[in-house]
């Protein structure tokens, strides 16, 4: 498999991670919004259901992508295609 | 001040403008003590900070065509952030976002999770590709990759759509807020909102809106958190009102159950009377109040709209590097993430200071003579965004019997809950930052793809430098007229305008930009099909919808991009698997696309 094929198939793998990470936080959890509310998990207090919606998911979209610069940094090193900058 | 190295004077420059722009707020704040009328602060606050604004594009005005469509391609990374955040943020986040959260609770914050969860799909679907890239614009990326006329155009028409949708909803917001600050006639205020807009982007192109915008986010944010955190204090609620209105939220529940919500209906008769626009409460605050799909299907839309609209998309073609395209996502939604979070947190400390009888501030269980003969009731109820009537005839004003526009939350809530004067004139000029930096990158957006891609791709491609530069521009103001016209008419509320738009760019253009880089055989034909026959299923639903078709799935006029995105979905597999493969050239770039190293695609005069 040439140096490419296998960069992009690391990088792709990365995507699906970012992706189930996301959905789990964007979509998932919001199935449940009735449990999330009975739950006795009360972040600072805040019912669970009204924390995620307001604070919880958009805190962890924004790790989550710093997160996903800094692997997708790293598979792009692995291979030499990092680029020198001024691109 | 903007030659040699402006780039590494970043800092300081913006460091010196927050110290002035602090300075000028204490200066408002002691001349209110002195006795400067409510309405020279407004007016000061409101025009000082529209010309700053329009000196900063004077400034940055050039005749380069990458200065003028790419910013030169050397935008900082945290920079570009606080850019994207002014530019993603509009009238709708800043000035309606609470509002809908204060009346609708919690089925309006999967605005908040869609707006924020979108851009995950940007980072890891497409910024950093379009980066690699190097076009000009949204659909010089498609017509590049697919190749052909007729898809370069069906792109700048999905594009005009959606976003001339939106940038209407951002003129009437810039509107609003001047005729309320400057008081002059709403149909005159917008114009004078559209020449503020054009002053920022006319002369510098994508460089003046770049540096406009991280002018523009310092102002609304500093304008929105002080007020959150004002309050919070001041109401003894806690220091940090994000980690600690948890107690103030649980009292809300009760007071709700207290004062009879969701018991006590208004009659059709009693409704009528209520100026149009304005609402009561009548979902709890915090409670589980829609189903999972309603939540999750808003939520979609927003999130798949987030990652197609061409104003947001081409921000990132301004970094000086792939690698920098990626960080740029991520703090890019760091500083949205200071605003959103706070949103809901002002919601809940405006109603409190509204309901609970405890406080001096609180109006429900008054009597309705006394709460007429309020001040600041007074001058909102003039402005036609708030209304109190005793339906019931106790004398009493109850919970059902107060009703509020969206926009007057943010609007008014620093006069509701007490605070100086000089809150609200800055509160004023954050909502007119957030509503001009959105419509600057829009108008920017819409124009730059019909100078770009229609005019010199297509019409003239021998066209020079100065020719094209003028034909963009002239362009501008025009769009920039025909939108203050059409905002003029008010057609839909702010917020309604905005959904839609993200609702037309996921129909027509989600898919064809992320198959582009994820799927090699995706062709021109297919291309042309899924984003002509997406707006076109999309916006068919809507027109369906909106005149009495009950729909399927419980599919809304909110969410019908979910209808256009699947449809154009399929068309765009089918008739790509169904006509040629792209050929050897074409799948090259692809490949080159997608490592960082190496040359753009296209050079940076193109």
């Amino acid at each position: 498999m040439s140096k490419q094929a296998q960069h992009w198939e690391k990088t792709r793998g990365l995507l699906f991670v970012t992706l189930a990470i996301w959905f789990v936080f964007s979509i998932g959890i919001f199935l449940f919004g009735a449990e999330m509310e009975a739950s006795s998990i009360r972040p600072f207090g805040y019912p669970l259901s009204y924390y995620m919606t307001c604070q919880g998911s958009l805190g962890i979209f924004v790790i989550l992508i710093f997160w996903f610069a800094g692997r997708q940094e790293k598979i792009d090193e692995e291979f030499g295609f990092s680029e020198r900058e001024d691109g | 001040m903007f030659k040699g190295n402006f780039i590494n004077n970043l800092p300081k420059i913006y460091g010196t403008y927050t110290g002035g722009f602090i300075v000028f707020i204490i200066l408002m704040a002691i001349g209110e003590q002195a006795g400067m009328s409510a309405k020279v602060i407004g007016i000061c606050f409101v025009a000082f900070t529209v010309l700053i604004y329009a000196l900063i594009g004077y400034l940055s005005r050039t005749i380069q065509v990458d200065a003028y469509y790419l910013a030169g391609r050397q935008v900082p990374t945290v920079f570009n952030g606080m850019a994207t955040a002014a530019d993603w943020m509009s009238g709708a986040s800043f000035v309606a976002m609470a509002g809908g959260i204060y009346f609708k609770g919690y089925g309006y914050m999967a605005l908040l999770v869609g707006w924020t969860g979108g851009y995950v799909l940007v980072a890891s679907l497409l910024a950093p590709y379009l980066r690699k890239f190097g076009c000009y614009t949204v659909p010089d990326f498609i017509g590049t990759r697919y190749g052909g006329n007729l898809a370069r155009l069906s792109a700048v028409i999905v594009l005009t759509v959606a976003s001339f949708t939106y940038v209407t909803a951002q003129i009437n917001a810039t509107g609003t807020i001047a005729s309320v600050a400057l008081d002059i006639p709403f149909n005159i205020a917008v114009y004078v909102g559209l020449a503020s807009i054009l002053m920022c982007s006319m002369l510098g192109g994508m460089r003046a809106v770049t540096w406009t915008q991280v002018a523009q986010y310092i102002v609304l944010i500093i304008a929105y958190l002080i007020p959150v955190f004002w309050i919070s204090n001041k109401m003894g609620a806690g220091v940090f009102p994000h980690l600690m209105l948890a107690d103030e939220v649980a009292r809300i529940a009760e007071l709700e159950s207290q004062f009879g919500l969701g018991s006590v209906k208004n009659s059709a008769a009693d409704l009528k009377q209520v100026p149009k626009g304005l609402s009561g409460i009548t979902k709890a605050h915090a409670e589980v109040n829609t189903t999972p799909w309603k939540f999750i299907s808003l939520a979609v839309c927003m999130m798949a709209g987030t990652a197609s609209l061409p104003h947001v998309m081409m921000r990132y073609f301004t970094t000086p590097s792939v690698k920098a395209a990626r960080r740029s996502v991520g703090w890019s939604l760091f500083f949205i993430f200071l605003l959103y979070s706070s949103a809901p947190m002002l919601a809940t400390l405006s109603k409190l200071s509204l309901m609970d009888p405890n406080l001096a501030t609180g109006i429900i269980g008054k009597s309705i003579s006394e709460v007429q003969a309020i001040d600041w009731y007074q001058n909102w109820n003039q402005a036609n965004l708030m209304f109190v009537s005793d339906f019931n005839g106790n004398g009493t004003l109850e919970l059902n019997e107060f009703f509020m526009g969206g926009k007057a939350v943010v609007l008014a809530t620093p006069e509701i809950a007490g605070l100086p004067y000089v809150i609200s004139g800055l509160v004023a000029a954050g909502g007119m930052a957030a509503a001009m930096s959105t419509a600057d990158g829009l108008v920017l957006a819409i124009s730059n793809a019909l100078s770009h891609d229609i005019y010199y791709k297509m019409i003239n491609p021998k066209a020079e430098t100065a020719k094209r530069l003028l034909i963009a521009r002239v362009l501008l103001v025009l769009i920039g007229f025909a939108g203050a016209t059409i905002a003029a008419l008010e057609i839909q509320g702010i917020l309604g305008s905005v959904i839609w738009a993200f609702d037309f760019a996921m129909s027509g253009l989600f898919f064809p930009l992320v198959l582009g880089v994820w799927w090699k055989r995706a062709n021109a034909q297919g291309a042309v099909a899924g984003m002509l026959g997406g707006l076109a299923a999309g916006t068919a639903y809507l027109i369906a919808v909106r005149s009495g078709y009950p729909g399927f799935l419980d599919i809304t006029q909110l969410t019908f991009g979910i209808v256009g995105s699947v449809v154009s979905l399929v068309l765009m597999v089918v008739v790509s698997l169904a006509t040629k493969a792209p050929d050897a050239a074409t799948q090259k770039m692809v490949d080159e696309v997608r490592v960082p190293s190496g040359k753009a695609i296209l050079g940076r005069q193109h």
